[in-house]
């Protein structure tokens, strides 16, 4: 897991932020170390020291940095430029310069740009477009043109028309349909149609859902109980389903659904940029 | 952070470990570890022989030395981590450098794949091998996702891939035919239905849509009929109407397999859902319809207006499937906008 610890970070603190209790990490620790994660001639982050740039890392680092309200740590036009840099003719992302395309990488770009306030550095129309190609005739989106239909990639694809105010793509009563057919007899939500229920999903399906204004079409209370019921309350942690091992991903999504659910005592958090909306009112409504 | 999540010895060799600094071809080579920093955000655990390989794989990657020496570090080191994209980087770079035997690229590859079929990174590197090799690989990829939906017939990277095999490879004759098959084995597969309609939508040799919905609507009320209770056909069934809303309504077997249905399963939500769909369309509700309708509602509401007939269906489904009463009750208000 060594190669993914900036989302790690990412995971980690952004679910102790929601819990106001990000108080205990020092922050100039956490900026030196991420800046080490920067490839110097790219300007893109790596997973890691050491690691090659990737976008998923680069967003990971700048939700980080967005997070200890560290941002002025970037040389916002070197990082943006190789976001950028990313875009292919066809208006899709790569993830990094090996090609691969996927709509995560749309999200992943879109979300960091907007959050560096560069959004016009790409083409917004094109990248618009492509994840419209992925939109399939349930009404949800796949990784890839003809990709089926995944709760993950819905949330990307609903996540990037949100923030460049493309949602009217979207047909809001389909998609939601198949969105709240996910939610099965447990409470929990699943991924595709018959597969298993997973905690993650409380995130996927549950901003997506915001997002399109249809969140009021799932049963909240059951979805929380399902959430609550996976936690380890010995050792602490949420683990995917009921009774597994926990782990930091599943901790923070857990936590991000509780919190779109109004959980008592977390913060509330923005269902399109992942972060908490103090956070975000920050990076956009101060000068 | 609890470390065990993250103890990342993956190992593989049934011979003993050799530590890099006993590896007299290595003698010249200083290992580069790990820096953390000396408050570790999010430490992970290591186990030594990890710990040991990575900090070889860090000397050759500064160093930038693409030799055969290399190649075989990062096999070692990809055998104990699949999931590090930079060792898979520096592996593509080793091979363009030296022009290694792709053939042997791709068994290697293959091989680690069997026991990582969700990882994004070995994908990847396949597509990269199959895009160098050309459509003389098409068999061989679809052979190799074939292999791994077997294990795991939703594997979403396993489905993806096949997919840009057949689009940047060829090999769509038997694709139809392998639907069938893994249908046949779980008619469940949503993975399966999807790959379906990406075959009579774009494969070159079917016609298109148009040319299959006829054989598509009666293979799809087969599919409903041997499990009802199963999602993706009904929605296969709707989307294969996609563009034509008029031939939605007029095609009576629409209505038909939704009767049929409910004759034996009074509670399927989903072919309620589709009679609710080609009613609200414009359907004209016959006899047998209305009597469906009267045989499931306990309303006392008098007339068998269209209206009033769509609302019952709604009021029905808010009971059957409680956990989705908003919608269905948000789909009642709607009825009087939509029929």
């Amino acid at each position: 897991m060594e190669h993914l610890r900036l989302s790690g970070a990412y995971w980690g603190l952004t679910a102790l932020d929601l819990m106001h209790k990000i108080g205990s990490v020092k922050p100039d620790d956490v900026v030196t170390w991420i800046m080490s994660c920067q490839d110097k001639d790219s300007g893109g982050f790596g997973g890691n020291v050491g690691h090659d740039p990737h976008l998923l890392y680069t967003l990971s680092a700048v939700q980080v940095l967005a997070i200890l309200d560290r941002l002025d740590a970037l040389d916002v036009e070197k990082v943006s430029d190789y976001v950028a840099g990313l875009q292919n003719e066809d208006g899709s992302f790569s993830g990094d310069i090996w090609g691969e395309v996927d709509t995560r990488f749309s999200y992943v770009a879109i979300c960091c740009l907007s959050l560096l306030h560069r959004l016009r550095k790409i083409n917004v129309e094109k990248a618009v477009d492509f994840i419209v190609s992925c939109k399939n005739l349930d009404g949800g989106f796949g990784c890839i043109p003809g990709g089926e239909s995944h709760s993950g990639q819905i949330f990307c694809s609903v996540g990037a028309l949100a923030i460049t105010g493309s949602l009217h793509h979207i047909d809001r009563d389909l998609l939601g349909w198949w969105l709240c057919e996910r939610q099965c007899k447990d409470g929990g939500l699943n991924g595709r149609p018959e597969k298993l229920t997973d905690v993650c999903y409380s995130w996927w399906v549950l901003t997506s859902l915001i997002l399109i204004d249809r969140v009021h079409w799932i049963d909240k209370d059951k979805l929380s109980k399902f959430i609550l019921n996976c936690q380890d309350l010995e050792k602490g942690g949420i683990s995917d389903r009921p009774d597994n091992a926990v782990d930091v991903f599943h901790t923070f999504f857990g936590v991000a659904g509780l919190s779109l659910m109004e959980y008592p005592g977390l913060k509330t958090i923005d269902p399109a940029y992942a972060l908490p909306v103090d956070v975000i009112n920050r990076i956009f409504f101060q000068k | 952070m609890p470390s065990s999540s993250y103890s990342s010895d993956e190992e593989v060799e049934e011979l003993p470990y050799v530590p890099f600094s006993q590896r007299p071809e290595w003698s010249d080579v200083r290992p580069v570890p790990q820096d953390d920093g000396p408050h570790p955000v999010v430490p992970i655990a290591y186990t030594e022989e990890f710990r040991d390989v990575m900090d070889y794989f860090r000397a050759v990657y500064v160093a930038r030395e693409l030799s055969p020496r290399a190649l075989c570090l990062t096999t070692e080191a990809l055998k104990r981590n699949p999931g590090n994209y930079t060792i898979w980087h520096f592996r593509r770079l080793v091979i363009e450098a030296l022009n290694s035997d792709l053939i042997e690229e791709k068994l290697f590859v293959d091989k680690l794949a069997e026991g990582n079929f969700k990882n994004y990174q070995i994908w990847h590197h396949k597509r990269w091998l199959a895009e160098k090799l050309g459509p003389e690989a098409s068999e061989d990829e679809h052979d190799f996702t074939r292999l791994m939906l077997c294990r795991d017939a939703k594997n979403y990277h396993a489905w993806s891939h096949r997919q840009w095999v057949l689009q940047k490879l060829g090999g769509w004759e038997k694709e139809l035919d392998f639907c069938n098959e893994l249908l046949k084995e779980d008619i469940f597969n949503n993975s399966a239905w999807n790959q379906r309609y990406f075959v009579i939508t774009k494969s070159p040799l079917l016609g298109g849509l148009s040319a299959m919905r006829d054989s598509e609507v009666d293979y799809t009320i087969n599919a409903i009929l041997q499990n009802p209770n199963n999602e993706s056909p009904w929605r296969y069934l709707q989307g294969l109407y996609k563009g034509t809303p008029d031939s939605f309504i007029i095609d009576e077997r629409v209505p038909r397999i939704c009767l049929q249905v409910l004759k034996e399963y009074s509670f399927c939500t989903f072919a309620w859902n589709l009679l609710l769909d080609v009613l609200c369309k414009g359907l004209k509700p016959t006899k047998e319809i209305e009597e469906a309708v009267k045989g499931l509602t306990e309303s006392d509401e008098s007339g068998s207006s269209d209206h009033n007939l769509v609302t019952r269906i709604c009021s029905a489904l808010e009971r059957m499937d409680p956990i989705r009463v908003n919608y269905w009750s948000w789909r009642k208000s709607n009825v009087s906008i939509n029929c």
